[in-house]
């Protein structure tokens, strides 16, 4: 069973909210219709999105880090905004684990937002139906994209690569490898909705540098020097020739 | 939550409307034991014609929160998982039921369908109140599951949900059906008002129980768990957006919390003490009744208003974790 799924990288997250108007700008573009801004140059704006980045400031000043946290819906893999729908709108798709809502059948009646811990469900004040997140599956699926741009809109826009794309089922993927090797986690799981996105912590990153790394004989670009030869009698590398 | 007046509307007048059947039902079945007097038909076609205006005033005011009503026949649908969808079929089944039994009423249309033992017959309008009793019950607890379901509003999910939404439904329509009485002079008022004191004094107590176990519940959330760090101190700079969204109105009833509390202390004594008073008046009174148990009806149903929307107002939606500070 394939779950396809975001990882973002807290790590690596600049905050610069290229994914949030990415995602702004595909999903407003597309046959769905668009995402609603109102009033979008008046004193009160307000529009739908499907991705935020959040700004965290943690510890006390000033021993403080800050955190930029994008949020998007997670396609939990217990999804609780599904059972609640009455019309079966809101549904999570078998193949590739995606939640979506069927705009078509949505009522509006907001109960699936009400049953999403994390807020990731957006009422469209114009269509007057629920949306949220699609993994832009109007995109990784699209075969006139070429095949290395079939990837959410959020992904593509990131310059850090902070979000990774790929199915977490699969032990081999992008994503399944980060998760396993980075200290990947998921949000609020005490309420058991194995959320399908997964975050990596922030980490300490440290570069380790050694002198004769520093003075390598094959030196792409000529400038280190090289390491000073040994002396006719000394012997060599093996111990065994010599000059 | 964001106490939205469709939904504040429609719980509190089909909560009546179930609680008038109730009422009136009881009525039917304490006379045919010959326990209270028996009042005319028309008593319980007036009855029920009341309680299909509360229940299809409320079922209008729901429309108002949907965005696409012209799809509300699609709700039917999901009734294997979704308390909502159980309440949409139940909802129209307790009008029509209701509506049957006042009919049966009205036109006095009341074969005897069978025979039990001991000559007692089983008659047509006594069936029907049995069928709308237990569709009242199990549109209280449709409504209320709806909200005791969703497990992430730790104030809700509590099986006290389900029996405040019972015995205020109950109360208020018993009060109701004690005016109907007192105006009708049935003589059936100190029977309906001791009933209506006791589910009002039973709601309160219920009410009461949840708001003590509401002060007291720790958020299983926090806004560590929220975004995985587990440092103590996180303070939220910025939500990544200045102006309003879905997700800043929704979960939110942008209130004081002295207004909370004020709204707390109205509909403790609007929706129990002054009802409760009333009854107990109209119970000691000489004179016909009627205009102090309307009072206590009117007042009753404005503090279940106000119950109401501090109901949704207390909940805490985990989501508001993320919607702290704008910049």
């Amino acid at each position: 069973m394939t779950q396809l799924a975001l990882v973002i990288d807290l790590n690596v997250c600049v905050g610069c909210h290229a994914c949030v108007t990415s995602c702004k700008e595909w999903n407003t573009s597309g046959d769905a219709g668009p995402l609603v801004d109102m009033n979008p140059y008046g004193a009160d704006p307000t529009g739908t999105f499907f991705n935020r980045v959040q700004t965290f400031e943690v510890g006390e000043f000033p021993n403080t880090e800050t955190v930029h946290f994008p949020k998007s819906c997670l396609h939990c893999e217990e999804p609780p905004c599904v059972p609640v729908c009455p019309t079966g709108a809101s549904y999570k798709r078998k193949e590739d684990g995606i939640v979506l809502v069927d705009y078509d059948k949505c009522i509006g009646c907001k109960y699936c937002s009400w049953a999403c811990p994390y807020g990731v469900r957006e009422v469209d004040a114009q269509r007057r139906v629920m949306t949220k997140c699609t993994l832009c599956v109007d995109r990784i699926y699209d075969q006139n994209l070429p095949e290395w741009d079939r990837k959410p809109a959020c992904v593509r826009a990131c310059p850090t690569s902070a979000r990774l794309y790929g199915d977490i089922h699969d032990p081999n993927s992008v994503v399944s490898q980060a998760i396993r090797e980075n200290g990947g986690y998921q949000l609020m799981p005490e309420w058991g909705t194995k959320p399908a996105n997964h975050y990596l912590p922030r980490r300490k990153t440290r570069i380790t540098v050694r002198e004769d790394e520093l003075e390598r004989a094959d030196n792409p670009l000529k400038i280190d020097s090289q390491l000073p030869k040994p002396d006719r009698d000394e012997p060599s590398l093996d111990d065994v020739t010599s000059w | 939550m964001h106490p939205a007046f469709s939904v504040l509307f429609l719980t509190t007048l089909i909560g009546a409307g179930q609680g008038l059947f109730l009422a009136l039902f009881s009525v039917e079945a304490y006379s045919e034991l010959g326990l209270v007097p028996a009042p005319g038909s028309d008593f319980f076609a007036t009855g029920s014609l009341l309680a299909l205006v509360l229940l299809g005033l409320g079922l209008f005011a729901s429309f108002f929160h949907l965005g696409r009503p012209e799809r509300a026949w699609r709700t039917a649908t999901k009734w294997r998982t979704s308390w909502l969808s159980r309440e949409v079929i139940v909802l129209p089944a307790f009008i029509g039921v209701v509506f049957l039994y006042g009919l049966a009423h009205w036109l006095q249309f009341n074969p005897p369908l069978g025979v039990l033992p001991g000559e007692n017959f089983v008659l047509l309008t006594v069936l029907l109140g049995i069928l709308g009793t237990l569709l009242a019950f199990a549109l209280f607890v449709s409504t209320a599951m709806i909200y005791a379901a969703v497990k992430f509003l730790q104030e809700w999910h509590s099986p006290l949900t389900v029996v405040n939404y019972t015995l205020l439904g109950a109360a208020s329509g018993f009060t109701l059906a004690t005016a109907l009485a007192a105006w009708a002079e049935t003589g059936l008022v100190p029977f309906l008002a001791g009933w209506a004191i006791i589910l009002t004094l039973l709601g309160l107590v219920g009410r009461v129980a949840s708001l003590i176990r509401n002060a007291r519940i720790k958020p299983k959330s926090t806004l560590q768990t929220a975004i995985g760090v587990k440092h103590p101190a996180i303070q939220q700079k910025s939500q990544g957006f200045m102006g309003g969204s879905f997700n800043t109105r929704e979960f939110f009833h942008h209130r004081s919390p002295g207004f909370l509390r004020a709204m707390k202390w109205i509909f403790l004594i609007s929706a129990f003490a002054i009802p409760t008073l009333l009854l107990a008046l109209a119970m000691a009174m000489t004179v016909n009744p009627t205009n102090v148990l309307v009072a206590a009806f009117v007042i009753q149903y404005l503090g279940l208003l106000a119950e109401r929307w501090f109901f949704f107002a207390q909940a805490n939606h985990p989501q508001n974790l993320y919607y702290q500070s704008v910049s």
